[in-house]
């Protein structure tokens, strides 16, 4: 009798414990004109001044319409919202919208909708990550001084004129300012954001071509076509589904399967065979990412006078023409110059600009070095975060390729630093005693952006705390420049300069790739390696 | 028995606080998680500094524990940067992990005991020795492997299963992680229940049974099993922490928005109420599940007592 009773005791207990913890099930949406895609989970909450990676970044652009957007081909900034931006000084710069726009939620776009977001950005009691990307407005330093309170609430920059008109102020000249403006932290935001901000965080509302149907925090984000979208870039599909992988290789295999229409990162490990897998529905196309290492030019041993010859050395040592064909499988092109191909020419891209010293030549290498004063205390270690990305093969291939060149085992080693946020912590206190892997990835389709953030005195990207005063006033000159060509041409005239000093060897632009099923049709890449989700056709 | 449950219930108090003030502080070692929210952009001072005092970073590390603990008693486990509070995530993946741990200790109490049982009767003749082999292949696959191997085989070659897990983790796709995740625990179970069947096989009760003339079946399962099982339950009561614990790599290959899938996201982006919110819930996972071992003891076999 008793043993009868712990039976089914036992039985109870397991079939209450499936019971109680099956709940919220029920998947069965529809699928019909849905394309389903990976994602990985974006690391903050989606409102556009707060989103700094491109996870949350490609929600945004489906969400949102700024006033200018990149054209997904070729790069170039286009108005959207903004029937014209106007300028006689390069700094004050009056925004005329277009009207008819309004939020998925039915609220008017206007000018307000734009100021309101760009205040809201700005203020540091806001804490959003972007805040940096206001910084060229006037009175920036009210809103978000060094330390302290704000001393005011609202950038005095910005000025509504009327519905449809707001005039900017800069606190110096920026030709391309207006260029900069398809970036997500400049997106206009509704009245619901700033009135119901968690209601807002969980159903995003915004004016782009989709609207969130379901919110599912790091599992999955449902969007649907927004069927009165006012814009001439509507969906071309009935919604996607962006679901959350942790495994880029789980979600490669549900491409297999046929579980999942799109995935936007193919894995290193599934390149040798992808073509045979998926023959055409296969991308590999440039992006606007480029591969640098980095040296500390805060440290005396990597920065003294003649040490220029010890860094382009070592940059003439490295072999990436084989690194790139045998652990990358091409998905990468050896860099020549501090931009990408993206940019196209006119956009400031030139191939070769790094000269000789971007060509492998391990003999020049070796009498360089020498010259340079040789590596300080005969070996070096290059730092990368081992916890993403797979850093280690090409930094071992990198060091294999320096030692070889110097004909010295011990010359390089890599130093693995165990996550992400360990390694920023690192550089950005200054404690790095070798080169270290860094990469850029653009923020908006300008030679601009891939020069100043990283080697202007001070600049929040520059890690190596590189400062060199002909640079700076270079970048300066072509900043102020109206003729896009003459900024253009300044611009890699500053360029030739880091050609001569070398504060970073420019390694290689990265491509995007992509792999999708038969089910969808008319997929591409953007200059952002991000898929054009709008353009997508369900067949 | 009430006054020994009381009792260990009460020593798990101290486990509680020595365990949390442990992973609080290995957590916080790794250092200041806020330079990695900016991506490789070097955060603006003005807003980092503004995040650290949001976030209690600005304090020196026991102040800030102090805090934490103050926090938890309030049920309050913090935030995630994303936004989501930490009971939230919890909430959401916990029933998950649960669901395919569950499975997995079913498949492994169901399968593990039965081949151990038919090899342990046979000790020393083919069923035992394959048994043996086969136990001994499993233990020494790694789990991604057999985990990517089977997903690949049942979910692209065969199509049998789906290769990745829905959001909503239903049962009937649970089933592949879950055999996965049982694979290694269930080579224990089988070769644990053999050894202990053999060992018993030859005891004097089971002579005594046999020869009032009880049918092998009942002498089987009543008497030789049940005496048996000890060990067995034992090393099931451990792992069913282990096994929410480790269900990192299982959940990672099948793409479960589990606790591994939280815990694995916390540690890349150290943060820290994340890590140290799921540990201690698994800490006290571990703990309950050595008592309910501890207490089946006593219903296996009759002759122990609590006090």
């Amino acid at each position: 009798m008793r043993r009868a009773t712990c039976a089914r005791w036992g039985g109870c207990a397991v079939v209450v414990a499936l019971v109680a913890t099956a709940c919220g099930g029920g998947a069965g949406a529809s699928r019909s004109g849905v394309v389903s895609s990976s994602w990985g989970d974006p690391q903050n909450p989606l409102e556009p001044a707060n989103t700094n990676e491109v996870q949350g970044g490609k929600v945004l652009e489906m969400l949102f319409r700024g006033l200018k957007r990149y054209n997904p081909k070729t790069g170039a900034a286009e108005n959207v919202i903004a029937d014209r931006i106007e300028t006689k000084d390069s700094r004050n710069f009056t925004v005329t919208l277009k009207k008819g726009w309004t939020f998925s939620n039915g609220e008017k776009v206007t000018a307000r909708s734009f100021v309101d977001a760009w205040n809201y950005g700005a203020l540091l009691s806001n804490k959003q990550k972007n805040a940096a990307f206001f910084s060229y407005i006037d009175g920036f330093a009210q809103v978000h001084p060094d330390s302290g309170r704000p001393r005011a609430r609202t950038l005095s920059g910005l000025v509504v004129k009327g519905d449809h008109t707001f005039t900017v102020k800069l606190n110096q000249k920026f030709s391309s300012w207006p260029d900069t403006l398809g970036y997500a932290a400049f997106m206009p935001l509704p009245q619901a954001f700033f009135r119901h901000h968690d209601a807002w965080l969980g159903n995003p509302v915004g004016n782009g071509p989709y609207l969130v149907d379901s919110y599912d925090k790091g599992s999955v984000l449902r969007m649907r076509k927004w069927q009165k979208y006012p814009g001439d870039d509507p969906a071309r599909n009935g919604g996607i589904d962006l679901r959350v992988y942790t495994d880029n290789n789980t979600a490669y295999t549900d491409l297999q399967a046929g579980n999942i229409d799109l995935v936007d990162d193919v894995p290193a490990a599934q390149l040798t065979h992808v073509k045979a897998d998926l023959g055409g529905r296969y991308l590999n196309q440039p992006a606007g990412i480029i591969q640098t290492l980095t040296f500390p030019m805060y440290d005396k041993r990597w920065n003294h006078p003649g040490a220029e010859k010890l860094r382009r050395g070592l940059s003439m040592a490295i072999d990436r023409d084989q690194i790139t064909r045998e652990i990358f499988h091409r998905t990468r092109t050896p860099a020549t110059d501090w931009t990408s191909p993206v940019l196209g020419a006119h956009g400031g891209y030139k191939a070769g600009l790094c000269g000789d010293a971007c060509v492998f030549n391990p003999v020049r290498a070796k009498q360089l070095i020498k010259e340079g004063g040789g590596i300080p205390g005969g070996s070096m270690t290059l730092t990368y975060n081992a916890d993403t990305g797979s850093h280690k093969d090409w930094v071992d291939a990198l060091c294999n390729s320096v030692n070889k060149s110097l004909e010295d085992d011990n010359a390089c080693v890599g130093n693995p630093v165990g996550t992400f946020a360990d390694f920023r912590n690192k550089i950005t206190a200054r404690r790095m005693t070798g080169p270290f892997r860094a990469g850029w990835q653009m923020d908006y389709p300008l030679i601009q952006n891939f020069l100043q953030p990283l080697y202007y005195t001070d600049a929040s990207s520059n890690d190596g705390k590189f400062s060199n005063r002909a640079f700076d006033k270079l970048v300066n000159e072509a900043n102020a420049a109206t003729d896009t060509r003459r900024a253009v041409a300044t611009f890699q005239d500053s360029e030739k300069i880091l050609a001569q000093q070398m504060p970073a060897i420019p390694l290689w632009y990265q491509n995007g790739s992509a792999g999708y099923s038969d089910r969808i049709s008319n997929v591409s890449l953007n200059p952002f390696s991000v898929p054009v989700y709008n353009e997508i056709k369900v067949n | 028995m009430g006054r020994y449950v009381i009792r260990r219930l009460l020593q798990m108090i101290p486990v509680f606080i020595g365990s949390t003030f442990l992973i609080f502080f290995m957590v916080y070692a790794l250092g200041d998680p806020v330079a990695a929210m900016f991506g490789d952009r070097a955060p603006d001072p003005a807003t980092a500094a503004q995040i650290r005092r949001d976030l209690f970073l600005d304090e020196p590390l026991w102040k800030q524990y102090l805090h934490y603990m103050g926090q938890i008693f309030q049920g309050n486990f913090g935030t995630a940067f994303n936004g989501q509070s930490v009971t939230e995530l919890m909430a959401s993946s916990f029933p998950v992990t649960l669901r395919l741990t569950v499975i997995a200790i079913v498949i492994e109490m169901v399968v593990g005991i039965v081949l151990g049982v038919f090899s342990g009767l046979r000790r020393g003749r083919d069923v035992d020795t394959t048994v043996l082999v086969l136990t001994l292949v499993v233990v020494s696959i790694p789990t991604f492997v057999s985990g990517y191997l089977l997903q690949f085989l049942f979910g692209v070659q065969w199509g049998w299963a789906a290769p990745s897990v829905a959001p909503e983790a239903p049962l009937n796709e649970l089933l592949l992680p879950g055999l996965v995740l049982a694979l290694v625990s269930l080579a224990y179970v089988t070769r644990l229940t053999r050894t202990s069947i053999a060992e018993n096989a030859r005891a004097d009760y089971v002579r005594t049974a046999l020869a009032k003339g009880l049918p092998r079946r009942r002498v089987i399962t009543r008497h030789l099993l049940r005496n048996s099982l000890i060990p067995v339950v034992t090393f099931i009561g451990t792992d069913i922490g282990a096994l929410m614990g480790g269900a990192i790599v299982t959940e990672r290959i099948f793409n479960i928005h589990g606790v591994g899938f939280q815990l694995y996201q916390g540690v890349l982006r150290q943060n820290s109420p994340t890590v140290v919110g799921f540990v201690t819930i698994l800490v006290l996972v571990f703990l309950l599940a050595n008592l309910l071992v501890d207490l089946l003891y006593a219903v296996l076999d009759p002759r122990i007592r609590y006090a």
